[in-house]
């Protein structure tokens, strides 16, 4: 397989069109610019359509209505921007309906900066929206994982019915790395039974929707949706365990964090400490088991993240607090150096 | 195990990303491990950029380079930002037509090369990065110079396949610089 | 002999639109329009959030139903993905012209071959008689009880003559259902609304100024004479833009 360099969004472009995806839109935003300047210029050759909305409640509305017609539909953009389409998020839920968003986290809250983040953890895996519902959150660590998750999210997204997010930092949308660029998806079903393509006179109106004004009614189609959750849950979790045969030290990370602790961990092994990592590359749903697991085994957890502790809630529950989480954070755009994380790590193993 | 840890900075619009990219694609030639990543902020152009290249025979872990074994300065700033986070025995290589300071430190190689003024002597003023890059590339030998040629191939976009020869020219400048 | 028939593109939901409200005329002037022109079967329609968030029960075509103001959004979604087809939105004034109007603007902008309704009735309805954004000057209603005061709540939006600034639509033109013959004149301009999408004209608006008795507070009778007497002057039916006119 001939590998090819390429920045990471538009390793994220180029997956999409080779997952199938022949509507793209979207509103600039640094750091994920790349992704429509990219489309932009290949959609054209290749009869898809890119369009630069109005804003990015436009582009996830624009989403929404092809999505209706049982295509597969994506949309990018950077944290502010994600609050923006949150309302449309939620309406893709709603009306189950499948669609990708990719989202490169930059610092906030507000205006924020434009340097990496993974901030909108909370926001993205407690279900980006109003209302009770979860979307499919993917969380790249290299830039062939942007290109493989990408197919991936559209791939589960469909299988599901529900909105997929890719979720990034700004250091894997900027960074270049060799990728060999995956297979292409299958093709999508011509029309799916419940897709907005016109009647053709031959059977009764499909509507796509989410306005329920029977409370029982919308009661059902909640729980109906939560059973569906479950069932991703019990399917979909995906993690990866780095050096954690021996381990007696858990770093949980993910994204740009990840592979700062991967520098951290190989130099703490040289020095004698038996620590690993388990890297969730589902945030939501989360891999809750094999951090349960691993609970039993280790004798504490390092949580390194760029936030204020958002994952460290999640591996806290996921463990039952059977052992101490500790955490390990810089936010704002900063980055902590594997020197930081290792200096944690003495700290916690003293 | 060879790794080159590269920091590549200088004013935006000097060419820096895309020196870096044409290491970047050495390594790719080479089938070494590499990753690349750039500054990346409002200005454009006059503020200050760099981008940060891994070259491995290992998994690249953090892309962030704290600790260059290889830096490349076009401007004073960026000298001074990141002369005190050069690893010990590194090499530093800075376009002292621009730069007049010297380094302070004597535990790194300096090579001073008056990239800027000479890239103005052959008429290509917006080629004094690659002046620069050949010195690096034939002093630090973290791609081998066969690499480097295909790797400009690589990166000059083919709307300007004219310049090639004069980026080689460039190189070739560097390469065969000596203070 | 004649026989007075509910139109096909209309399902037998029963609407539940107040008594008096124009919302009905409309919605059969619609569908009448799907009808004649045979495109019942190739039309997606998008409804929006105010009185006719129902919308999609009551068309016969398939429906989209939007977030409140996104009804352009969404069918650029939809006739980009389905180029071939028919699409519609039905949208109020609230909808239209105050949450959505970025995205009334940039559909229109773009020329975006497709139809949209434009029921122009003044006030939110469904919410229960507040001040919109094509509310007259000092008219009272649940957020303007001293009557619309232009210093501090501005002036109305006339939707068709700002957008007739715009290179990007085919098509404006503004009608009401208030009589008869308005009823049959606002058909024709719905009719060409959709022709002109079939033939690939481009963007296609008619503003149809709509009654409210409930949150006008008056006789049904009295509302039809309210258009005439204090809306027409504002908004001066007529045509506004017609790139073949």
């Amino acid at each position: 397989m001939e590998k090819v360099l390429m920045k990471g969004n538009e390793a994220i472009a180029e997956a999409a069109i080779l997952a199938g995806c022949r509507h793209y839109f979207g509103y600039p935003i640094t750091p994920q610019t790349e992704v429509a300047a990219y489309m932009a210029k290949r959609m054209p050759k290749i009869g898809g359509v890119f369009l630069q909305a109005e804003s990015e409640i436009a582009a996830i509305n624009m989403v929404y209505g092809v999505a209706a017609t049982g295509k597969r539909a994506m949309t990018s953009s950077s944290s502010p921007g994600i609050a923006l389409k949150c309302e449309g998020i939620s309406y893709l839920a709603g009306a189950d309906l499948p669609a990708l968003i990719v989202n490169v986290q930059r610092g906030g809250p507000g205006l924020g900066g434009i340097q990496p983040s993974q901030s909108d953890y909370f926001l993205c895996t407690r279900g980006p929206g109003h209302g009770d519902f979860h979307v499919l959150v993917l969380a790249p660590s290299s830039v062939q994982e942007m290109a493989d998750l990408t197919l991936k999210g559209f791939e589960l997204a469909e299988k599901y019915r529900m909105p997929a997010m890719l979720l990034a930092d700004g250091t894997m949308g900027q960074m270049m790395e060799p990728v060999v660029l995956p297979e292409k998806l299958e093709a999508a079903p011509e029309a799916p039974e419940w897709a907005t393509t016109g009647t053709q006179g031959k059977r009764k109106h499909n509507i796509a929707n989410s306005l329920y004004l029977s409370p029982a009614e919308l009661e059902q189609l909640n729980l109906e949706r939560f059973r569906r959750y479950a069932e991703i849950e019990e399917n979909e979790c995906m993690w990866e365990e780095f050096m954690m045969d021996d381990a007696e030290y858990c770093v949980v990370s993910c994204g740009i964090t990840a592979r700062v602790s991967r520098n951290a961990i190989l130099e703490a092994r040289a020095k004698g400490i038996k620590v690993g990592m388990i890297r969730p590359i589902t945030l939501w749903p989360f891999p809750k088991k094999p951090l349960l697991a691993a609970a039993d085994l280790v004798k504490s957890f390092l949580v390194v993240e760029l936030s204020m502790g958002q994952m460290r809630e999640d591996v806290e529950l996921a463990t039952r607090c059977k052992k101490p989480v500790y955490g390990c954070t810089r936010v704002g755009g900063m980055i902590p150096s594997p020197e930081e994380v290792l200096e944690k790590l003495y700290e916690i193993t003293k | 195990m060879r790794e080159n840890q590269i920091v590549i900075a200088g004013f935006g619009g000097q060419g820096l990303l895309f020196s870096g990219k044409v290491l970047a694609y050495g390594g790719l030639l080479e089938n070494r491990q590499l990753s690349w990543l750039p500054s990346y902020g409002p200005e454009m152009r006059g503020g200050t950029a760099n981008c940060s290249v891994i070259l491995s025979d290992r998994e690249v872990g953090s892309p962030i380079v704290h600790h260059p074994n290889i830096l490349m300065v076009m401007n004073t700033p960026s000298l001074d930002k990141y002369e005190s986070q050069v690893a010990p025995g590194g090499k530093i290589f800075i376009d002292s037509a621009l730069i007049s300071r010297k380094v302070e430190r004597d535990d790194v190689e300096v090579y001073y090369i008056p990239a800027t003024q000479m890239a103005h002597d052959i008429g290509a003023p917006s080629l004094a990065n690659m002046i620069l890059l050949g010195a690096l590339v034939k002093q630090t030998g973290c791609i081998s110079e066969e690499t480097l040629d295909e790797a400009l191939l690589k990166v000059v976009p083919p709307r300007k396949a004219d310049l090639i020869d004069l980026n080689r020219k460039a190189l070739a400048l560097g390469k065969d610089y000596k203070a | 002999m004649i026989v007075f028939e509910k139109p096909k593109a209309l399902t037998d939901a029963v609407l539940h639109y107040c008594p008096g409200c124009t919302h009905g005329i409309i919605h059969r002037l619609v569908a009448e329009v799907i009808d004649e022109l045979g495109i019942e079967g190739q039309t997606v329609g998008v409804a929006p959030v105010g009185c006719s968030v129902l919308a999609y029960n009551y068309f016969a075509c398939d429906m989209v139903e939007a977030a409140h103001g996104r009804a352009p959004a969404v069918a650029t979604g939809i006739k980009r993905s389905l180029p071939e087809n028919v699409v519609f939105t039905y949208q109020g004034d609230g909808d239209l012209a105050s949450i959505g109007m970025c995205e009334t603007v940039h559909a229109a902008a773009r020329g975006e071959n497709i139809t949209v309704i434009f029921i122009n009735n003044a006030i939110y309805g469904m919410t229960g008689g507040q001040m919109a954004p094509t509310s007259l000057p000092g008219q009272v209603t649940q957020t303007s009880p001293y009557g619309r005061n232009v210093d501090t709540q501005g002036y109305p939006v006339r939707v068709c003559e700002m957008l007739s600034s715009l290179d990007g639509p085919a098509y404006l033109e503004r009608v009401t259902v208030n009589n008869v013959k308005n009823v049959n004149r606002a058909k024709k301009a719905i009719k060409k609304a959709f022709q002109n999408q079939l033939d690939g004209k481009g963007f296609s608006l008619v503003e149809v100024l709509s009654s409210c008795p409930t949150n006008w507070g008056m006789t049904p009778q009295k509302a039809l004479e309210w258009i005439d007497e204090k809306m027409i002057p504002y908004y001066p039916l007529g045509v506004y833009k017609d790139k073949e006119g």
